[in-house]
């Protein structure tokens, strides 16, 4: 099922939570929506869910108008954040629901209701937990039994509000990896909202990256990390070092001092600098554009951080060196970009 | 708690920041109060208890009983007595479902939906808590008294409200009806609206939903409202007597009866009706506890 959204505007009192929106899904896709809080992102999911109402503006799915239709008319699958698993009943009843609220004439028989809830927690490896009831689960299993209850109705399209924003982080990398696998297995268009850069890019094919009611960037995440399309987009997605330049006749200064960068594109005046932590190349004093001195050193996992005072600002900035390179509080390091984009501000 | 958040103070404060290293003793009471203020002050409260609960109680039960079981029993088969009974469940049953209906309505507009005039709404259910019973009674003699606003129009449509059992049931209503929503409202809000949203997109009906996911989530909240608004109901006496009229086995309800017994100097008959009220109370008392109790639970196993 295609989803198509156009010109969305909502509302609440004075504050634009979705400020003309356009945004095209394609059948089968895995599409996460990325923001801070406050972008608009689950908004604009319960948008299409049916759960909100639009100020301005079409949702149309598979070419037909979705808003003449209520939340239970759309066969979407909806996944809350804190799951909102009916907590009187047990695993099974809250997956069978779904199934047996439909109207008489539609209702599957009893035998084929059980087969189906049975069938569904197969699919989630959850099957021995069938008596149990929501509060006897730990948050990975009711996720994945809120999981199965929107599975139930044969959704054409699954949304999933922050699927594992109340998790612990090992349970939500394990997840992750098992949200993939599924949506593979059954290959339903599916929208994520999340806040966790990390997340978007390793579980989704697009990306979508708003901020303040509006979508800054549409890309696959191999594009928003590499091409970032706004200094929004590079400072949210990955971590970045932030420098705030002076673009004159395509030289670029910092502090007055012309830096050896190429300013691209028609970024003029006062812009930001902006350089992966990673992308930041560590030499000795002299060999870079940029001088500094290690004012302190982190190592955890694979990476060590340095803070380097700038010796042509004040600012201090954070950079992630290999841990081969031994490095010394009170050194005179020369610092080089690989990678670098600049942003007129 | 409080000897608790005391106790963590003095271990989180490094010892050269600690003032005047306080004895071992000094410690000890600081932690708590010294034995015999301790026992001062439970003494007090019970004592308080004693006197204003359980002796009136005792006295209500010795009054009846005074004469013996049969005089006491006699007095409760009395064509009257039992005209009072039979009318007091009568106001109580409407006026309780009314409420019921009207709390669950209004909890819910309160708690699923967002409105202008909310706030004022939510303060003008506690209006009958703030306003005297008498005067809630007054209220319906101004409007449906023979000089009242409706008086005229009712006489010519020869409706009964004050004086019968319609006015004993709107006097009753309007003075307990904050019981259920008051019940209800923090409640329903505390389950929020996501498990209706989940419901409703999984195709439920508004009808379903209620009867399938919120029902079930606050029966036992709906049974405390009914439960308080029972109690309040029967034992209802300021309203109820300005609208009533005392007419002797017709608009009598059980507090009416006790007073009227009382000043006719019928002693065992009134206290034998008294004592129904107070075994109404003590009911009341013990299944508020195993209610209090499931709400908790509930509330315990709220996820997250």
């Amino acid at each position: 099922m295609t989803i198509e959204v156009k010109n969305l505007v909502k509302k609440f009192g004075a504050f634009a939570a979705l400020d003309d929106i356009d945004l095209k899904v394609a059948d089968g896709e895995l599409l996460a929506l990325l923001g801070p809080s406050g972008s608009g992102k689950t908004t604009l999911l319960r948008i299409i869910a049916g759960l909100d109402w639009p100020d301005f503006g079409e949702v149309w799915f598979d070419g037909e108008n979705a808003l003449v239709r209520g939340a239970g008319e759309r066969h979407v699958g909806f996944v809350f954040q804190h799951y909102a698993l009916f907590r009187h009943m047990t695993v099974f009843e809250n997956v069978a629901f779904g199934l047996r609220v439909q109207p008489r004439a539609i209702r599957k028989s009893e035998v084929a209701i059980r087969s189906r809830v049975k069938e569904l927690l197969d699919l989630m490896q959850l099957d021995w937990l069938a008596n149990r009831y929501p509060n006897q689960l730990s948050g990975g299993q009711r996720q994945r039994i809120a999981l199965a209850r929107a599975l139930a109705i044969e959704p054409r399209i699954l949304l999933l509000d922050e699927p594992f924003g109340a998790l612990d982080a090992k349970v939500r990398k394990e997840l992750r990896a098992w949200l993939r696998g599924l949506h593979h297995k059954i290959n339903v268009t599916s929208i994520f909202v999340t806040h966790d850069q990390e997340e978007a890019l390793e579980v989704a094919n697009r990306i979508v990256v708003m901020d303040k009611g509006r979508i800054e960037q549409v890309g696959s995440p191999g594009e928003v990390y590499d091409r970032p399309a706004s200094a929004f987009v590079h400072g949210f997605i990955g971590e970045s070092i932030a420098l705030p330049v002076e673009v004159v006749c395509g030289a670029v200064r910092l502090n007055g001092q012309t830096l050896d960068l190429a300013a691209d594109e028609a970024a003029t005046g006062s812009s930001t600098l902006f350089v992966r932590r990673h992308d930041m190349q560590v030499g000795p004093a002299g060999s870079g554009l940029l001088e500094g001195k290690v004012s302190g050193i982190r190592t955890f996992g694979p990476i060590q951080r340095a803070e380097v005072a700038l010796a042509a600002s004040d600012a201090v900035i954070e950079i992630d060196a290999p841990r081969d390179r031994n490095l010394r509080i009170g050194e005179i390091v020369g610092l080089k970009p690989r990678r670098y984009r600049i942003f007129a501000t | 708690m409080t000897i608790q958040m005391t106790m963590d103070r003095e271990r989180a404060l490094p010892h050269k920041d600690r003032p005047a290293a306080p004895s071992r003793a000094g410690m000890e009471y600081r932690r708590t109060e010294p034995r015999a203020v301790r026992i001062c002050i439970i003494a007090l409260a019970v004592t308080f208890l004693a006197v204003f609960v359980v002796l009136p109680l005792v006295v209500v039960f010795a009054e009846a009983l005074s004469k013996g079981i049969l005089a006491y029993l006699a007095a409760l088969s009395d064509p009257e007595a039992l005209s009072a009974i039979r009318l007091t469940l009568l106001v109580a049953a409407i006026s309780v479902g009314i409420n019921l209906v009207f709390g669950l309505t209004a909890a819910w507009a309160i708690t699923k939906f967002e409105f202008s005039g909310k706030t004022f709404l939510i303060s003008l259910i506690d209006l009958p808590f703030s306003v005297s019973p008498v005067i809630s009674g007054l209220i319906f003699v101004l409007l449906f008294g023979a000089q009242g606003f409706l008086g005229p129009w009712l006489q010519n449509h020869q409706l009964q409200v004050l004086f019968a059992v319609p006015g004993l049931v709107l006097a009753t209503t309007f003075v307990t009806f904050p019981f259920v929503a008051r019940a209800l409202i923090p409640l329903m809000q505390e389950l929020g609206t996501q498990e209706e949203e989940a419901a409703i997109s999984l195709g439920a009906s508004g009808l379903q939903t209620f009867f399938r996911v919120t029902l079930p989530n606050i029966k036992w909240g709906v049974l405390y409202g009914v439960l308080l608004c029972n109690a309040r109901a029967m034992g209802e006496f300021g309203a109820v007597s300005v609208v009533s009229g005392h007419i002797r086995g017709e608009t009598n309800t059980m507090p009416l009866l006790v007073e009227i017994l009382y000043n006719e100097y019928q002693f065992v008959a009134s206290f034998a009706i008294a004592s129904l009220l107070a075994m109404l109370a003590l009911i009341t008392l013990i299944a508020k506890t195993i209610l209090e109790r499931h709400l908790d639970e509930g509330r315990l196993s709220h996820d997250d």
